[in-house]
């Protein structure tokens, strides 16, 4: 019945999840672009991954969490990249990685989970957007949406809204032979919320190549290159990834969470070949954390952070900064990284230039309430 | 729009207050009394017979304690097996704690109050991720949530934050004030490592046990009380703590202990409040504020009604629990009696959709299983997409539709569905058992599609994922 498959795609691993959000033409599409959201729970210490380490503040705030500079890879004369995200580094190397420093969204309290509801929802508070921003941008792609598909247990807010999402997961669980599969589908016909659901949900079986995948970080990059690769498959995805809380033993923690996410971003890269150059991540977090350490050997809730555009389609080697400085007076409330960069803005930008769409109107469909502005410089090639 | 059932009263009880139904249970006659009986207290068990075998928090404080000694006396040849059998014994641990809790929920004499105390539990929320608290999960539901689940709020508060697996999934454990005794002896050794505050449990405590979010407290005020809660501690587990103390610590392991030398000295103030108590006192004083606050009972009334009711609670409701909650100053069982005598509890349409774990205990409560077998409930319930006590923050799990009634999760309990009902065979017929878990209320469509199943475990199967038994 319906002759195009367009749908949004998302993932569930381990103690996060990943989703993808894909939009799909019929024919070959080849050259369309592929837009990935990675998500960052629980506020990444975004001073310990684009580090300043030419600020003469930082050392000292940080004390034994100042990541040496001798260790980390030089972005410029500012910043430095830790010394984890080695693959990310080749990427920035090879002109395929953009940061940007001292960015936020319009929330400026400290609660993980208002403001995880503000950078999802593109609202300009806490709760007042029912919807997620990915899911109004799928609104906004040419032709019939009309599904979206969610590679989880559950659909996380920013893909939630009117653009159907279902979801895939690769499971541990023997399969229900088709005979059951077909009755469930009759025993919901007269149920419109669970007959929604199980639709897509059978239609994206129908395009889950991996079934075998597993939930480690290379298994997950190259299951969702397995899906963003397919001429059918799903050209926008979200990957849920949780753990950044790191209120102690931060050195430690923090490294292993950014050598999962260089892993996956390297395995997504090899995975989608040529594809790749089609390709742009933005990973971002809810907010950053205190510029002096805590005393318990991490930091606390903070305000800006770091967020990182990746791929192929990125004009990157570069790193975009109003770069606030971290004397005491030029701190957020005398704790915290200014933000002088909105991520809204950021996200409006990208996501325009990767779909070729005006980006005022993406502004305003996307955060209704608060003004994006027009970033001053490309982010992604032409 | 659609042949939505209307549940019965006995099915209301049954389901959306307790369980689910057993396959070997009459109905309740008096389904209000029924759940009025059960908050009355005799025929609880704080301590069921399913946790009866499992290890106390001071025990299993204590073999963490050795594993970290073993690790870290082991030779360097060494070290990783030594690692390797002590996480496996976490993960039995865990395993064997999850598999008692979901036992408990089979056998219970009370499912209206064993829900509660999966709600209590989720609210104050910890999550395994870290080795020790996987250890001591089960042990903190067991020891702070169910001994006052049909007491007062406040106990429930102190209990939960004092318990280890609290004091270190919030890393209050090594929060040392930044002019008390120990961080001025600290800075005179090594004048380059700062121990200080840790707001972590501070602000979840605000934020997330009472006050609730924007409910008009700001950073200084999250500041303030991690400076009282300085000193707040447990007895060292065999990690490093904080002003090296651990070589000579008196108290047991993970055992709750105020450390004097790491509280902040001075009197905090508090959203208008000056707290000038002494030591452990301070934080005593601004916790009993806490719970008596207005929107710590609207916090709660909220909560328990989005549970209970709807994702979107009826105000009414809401409020007329928040008034009870702060009238009896949180005895929550009087809370309890107004949900069962409100109206809008009994809605006869179920507007709950029911989350894995609540779908996974009310599908064996149906079958009418009393023991697990050979099943291990925890990686069940990973893969159903709802791992026990591990809602990766904070909050705890969602308590809303949308974050469960998903399309991958859908075919994920029609998966299991199949695996359940093909253990049983034949010797259930859905027909029958459908009206019976329903209460008498299975939908029309529903029984149409029962009756034309080719088998009896695809019947089964199906009526475990039919419309009618995933909500409640």
């Amino acid at each position: 019945m319906v002759s195009r498959r367009d749908f949004l795609w998302c993932a569930g691993v381990g103690a996060g999840a990943m989703l993808v959000a894909p939009r799909i033409a019929f024919a070959s599409v080849a050259s369309e672009r592929r837009f990935v959201f990675v998500i960052q729970r629980g506020a990444a210490d975004g001073l310990n991954i684009v580090v300043p380490y030419a600020d003469p503040a930082y050392a000292s705030l940080r004390g034994p969490l100042a990541i040496d500079p001798a260790s980390a890879t030089k972005l410029d004369g500012t910043f430095a990249l830790h010394p984890s995200l080695v693959e990310t580094a080749k990427m920035y190397a090879a002109g395929q990685a953009l940061f940007v420093q001292a960015v936020a969204s319009p929330y400026r309290d400290r609660s993980h989970f208002d403001g995880q509801n503000v950078l999802e929802t593109g609202g300009p508070a806490p709760y007042r957007t029912k919807d997620g921003w990915l899911n109004r941008l799928v609104t906004m792609l040419p032709a019939a949406r009309a599904n979206a598909i969610a590679f989880a247990p559950t659909v996380p807010l920013a893909l939630r809204g009117p653009a159907d999402v279902t979801s895939y997961a690769p499971s541990a669980l023997p399969q229900a032979p088709d005979d059951l599969l077909l009755r469930v589908s009759q025993l919901y016909a007269g149920d419109p919320q669970l007959h929604a659901l199980w639709t897509s949900a059978m239609q994206a079986r129908g395009l889950a190549s991996d079934a075998g995948a597993r939930q480690d970080p290379a298994s997950l990059g190259k299951l969702a290159a397995g899906f963003l690769s397919r001429d059918d498959g799903p050209r926008i995805a979200m990957i849920e990834t949780g753990g950044w809380d790191t209120h102690s033993a931060q050195n430690q923690r923090l490294g292993a969470q950014l050598k999962a996410l260089d892993t996956m971003m390297a395995s997504m890269r090899d995975g989608l070949g040529e594809h790749w150059a089609n390709t742009t991540v933005l990973v971002a977090t809810e907010f950053g954390r205190t510029a002096a350490a805590n005393g318990t050997g991490g930091t606390d809730h903070g305000t800006a952070s770091a967020a990182m555009l990746l791929g192929g389609a990125v004009q990157g080697g570069r790193v975009l900064a109003d770069w606030p400085g971290l004397s005491a007076s030029a701190l957020y409330q005398g704790r915290d990284l200014r933000p002088t960069l909105g991520l809204d803005s950021l996200i409006a930008n990208v996501a325009s230039e990767a779909f070729s769409l005006d980006p005022a109107q993406v502004g305003r469909q996307l955060f209704a309430e608060t003004p994006t502005t027009r970033m001053s410089t490309r982010l992604l090639r032409t | 729009m659609d042949d939505r059932r209307q549940a019965t009263s006995a099915a209301i009880a049954l389901n959306r207050f307790g369980l689910g139904v057993r396959a070997d249970e009459t109905a309740p006659a008096d389904p209000k009394g029924w759940l009025l009986s059960q908050i009355g207290g005799a025929a609880y068990q704080p301590m069921p017979p399913a946790w009866a075998g499992e290890p106390s928090s001071s025990t299993l404080a204590a073999e963490f304690a050795d594993r970290q000694i073993a690790i870290r006396s082991a030779s360097d040849d060494d070290k990783q097996a030594v690692r390797k059998s002590y996480n496996e014994k976490i993960r039995d641990t865990y395993r064997a704690a999850v598999n008692a809790r979901f036992m408990s929920a089979l056998q219970t004499p009370t499912p209206f109050v064993e829900r509660l105390v999966h709600f209590w539990a989720n609210h104050f929320a910890v999550s395994v991720e870290k080795p020790p608290v996987a250890m001591l999960a089960g042990s903190y539901e067991v020891e702070a949530i169910r001994p006052h689940v049909l007491g007062r709020f406040e106990d429930m508060l102190v209990a939960a934050e004092r318990h280890p697996a609290m004091q270190i999934f919030l890393d209050q454990a090594r929060s040392v004030g930044p002019d008390s005794p120990a961080a001025e002896r600290a800075a005179m050794r090594h004048p380059d490592r700062k121990p200080g505050l840790n707001e972590n449990l501070g602000r979840e405590i605000m934020e997330l046990h009472t006050l609730g979010v924007r409910s008009g407290y700001a950073q200084d005020d999250v500041t303030e009380f991690a400076r009282a809660l300085t000193g707040w501690s447990i007895g060292a587990m065999g990690g490093r703590g904080a002003g090296g103390q651990q070589r000579t610590d008196a108290a047991a392991p993970g055992q709750f202990v105020f450390r004097a030398n790491l509280h902040e000295p001075g009197t905090r103030s508090i959203m208008g409040r000056q707290y000038d108590q002494p030591g452990e006192q301070q934080a005593l004083a601004i916790l009993h504020d806490l719970a008596a606050s207005p929107a710590t009972a609207h916090h709660i009334a909220d909560k328990l009604a989005r549970h209970f009711v709807a994702d979107t609670p009826p105000p009414a409701l809401v409020d007329r629990l928040a008034r009870t909650f702060t009238e009896t100053n949180g005895d929550l069982p009087s809370v309890y009696r107004v949900l069962i005598d409100s109206p809008e509890s009994w809605s006869p349409v179920d507007a709950k959709f029911k989350t894995p774990w609540d779908w996974t205990v009310s599908s064996m409560r149906g079958l009418g299983r009393n023991d697990l077998g050979n099943v291990q409930v925890a990686p069940l319930l990973t893969q159903l997409g709802q791992p026990v006590w591990r809602p990766g923050s904070p909050a705890g799990y969602d308590d809303i539709a949308a974050s469960w009634a998903a399309p991958d999760a859908l075919v994920r309990r029609v998966e299991l569905a199949q695996r359940f009902a093909s253990r049983v065979g034949d010797t259930i017929d859905a027909r029958t058992l459908g009206p019976q878990l329903l209460g008498g209320s299975l939908s029309e469509s529903t029984a149409t599609e029962l009756s034309r199943a080719e088998s009896a475990p695809t019947a089964l199967a199906l009526l475990l994922v039919s419309p009618d038994f995933q909500r409640r």
